[in-house]
């Protein structure tokens, strides 16, 4: 699925709320972002500035995406901030820690009527997780140490 | 037989990892500590037809920005049998924030109505199966057994409180005073992560 990179390289580069290069996402974007079945792996993690556990794991998946060499690898961090706060807390965190992977900010509205779309399993607590590989998904709710999160890396690949 | 007996156990032991209550389940009670040091039990609210019971804490900021409501919930529903119960899971260890003389002060300066109850061991957060926080239980004396009736979030618009549109334990409460089936049962929110002691 060419498209959907191109798709989401267009919603990153130009949609009108970019801001920082923390563009403000909406639902048909997230559901189209882990409905992606191509051969990039994705590691999708949703974040908030102010919660721990999740800041705590966050140099992992930067680590990942910055040693990727030239593996088919996306690390997209999807805060879940209220998107009121994008200016005040999101974009300074991502400058601070001079993040590289993409940072997107998801402006959902009412919880109950997404989250069973973007994994059923999900509980609705963070951190937690998606690994998404060429139809293949595994999800994680909960913080993740490196070994972790690179096992999963590596279990979505062997996958059948 | 000895195979049998093997599978029974191992069945048994995935349900009790998945211990978590649906609606309809019968909630235990339970018996923590308030921030006024004394213990609180469900048992000893003789008058209450249910409870609203909250596992939340100090620090989590869709707590705090549920905080108001949760107060407007209990002095709306104390009166008709339902009061709330407030529940904190947390592992000081781990969000000081959450210690129990944070709960008194927090308490103290926003004015809770409510029991903010400390549950230390975790044990009553992982037997009712809550996960992030807030995370809301609506329970009924049904023939003399708290029965779940509701299992979600308190309404859709976290951020923005005079946008809500869905009042999901208000409507859950208002059914079971109404005598009808609660109509929506359960919801899912976005919320914190509790703060599981590291064993």
């Amino acid at each position: 699925m060419r498209l959907w990179s191109l798709l989401f390289l267009c919603i990153i580069f130009t949609r009108v709320s970019v801001a920082q290069n923390v563009p403000i996402v909406n639902r048909g974007d997230l559901y189209a972002l882990v409905g992606t079945n191509d051969d990039t792996l994705r590691v999708v993690n949703f974040w908030a500035t102010w919660c721990g556990p999740c800041v705590a794991e966050m140099p992992h998946f930067e680590k990942l995406e910055r040693n990727k060499g030239t593996q088919k690898l996306q690390v997209i961090f999807v805060s879940l901030d209220f998107a009121s706060q994008l200016q005040k807390r999101v974009v300074p965190f991502v400058k601070k820690r001079k993040l590289q992977a993409q940072v997107l900010l998801f402006d959902g509205g009412d919880p109950n009527e997404w989250i069973d779309h973007v994994e059923p399993r999900w509980t609705g607590s963070i951190p937690a997780t998606l690994f998404l590989y060429k139809g293949k998904r595994i999800f994680y709710e909960g913080p993740l140490t490196e070994q972790e999160l690179l096992s999963y890396v590596n279990q979505i690949k062997q996958l059948p | 037989m000895k195979q049998l007996l093997f599978i029974a156990l191992a069945l048994c032991m995935s349900n009790l990892a998945l211990a978590q209550y649906k609606t309809g389940d019968q909630a235990r009670d339970f018996k923590l500590k308030n921030i006024d040091g004394k213990m609180v039990s469900m048992s000893k609210f003789k008058e209450a037809k249910g409870f609203i019971v909250v596992f939340t804490c100090n620090h989590c900021p869709w707590s705090q920005a549920y905080e108001q409501r949760i107060i407007e919930l209990d002095k709306k529903y104390k009166d008709k049998g339902y009061p709330v119960i407030a529940i904190n899971p947390n592992d000081p260890d781990l969000q000081p924030e959450d210690s129990f003389e944070e709960m008194k002060k927090r308490a103290k300066s926003k004015g809770y109505t409510f029991p903010y109850l400390v549950d230390d061991t975790q044990d009553v957060a992982r037997d009712y199966g809550a996960t992030r926080i807030p995370h809301v239980y609506v329970l009924n004396k049904e023939e003399g057994k708290m029965v779940v009736r509701y299992i979600g979030a308190i309404d859709d618009n976290t951020e923005f409180p005079d946008k809500v549109s869905k009042r999901f334990v208000e409507d859950a409460i208002n059914d079971l005073i109404d005598g009808v089936y609660v109509r929506n049962g359960n919801t899912k929110a976005v919320g914190c992560t509790i703060k599981w002691k590291k064993s």
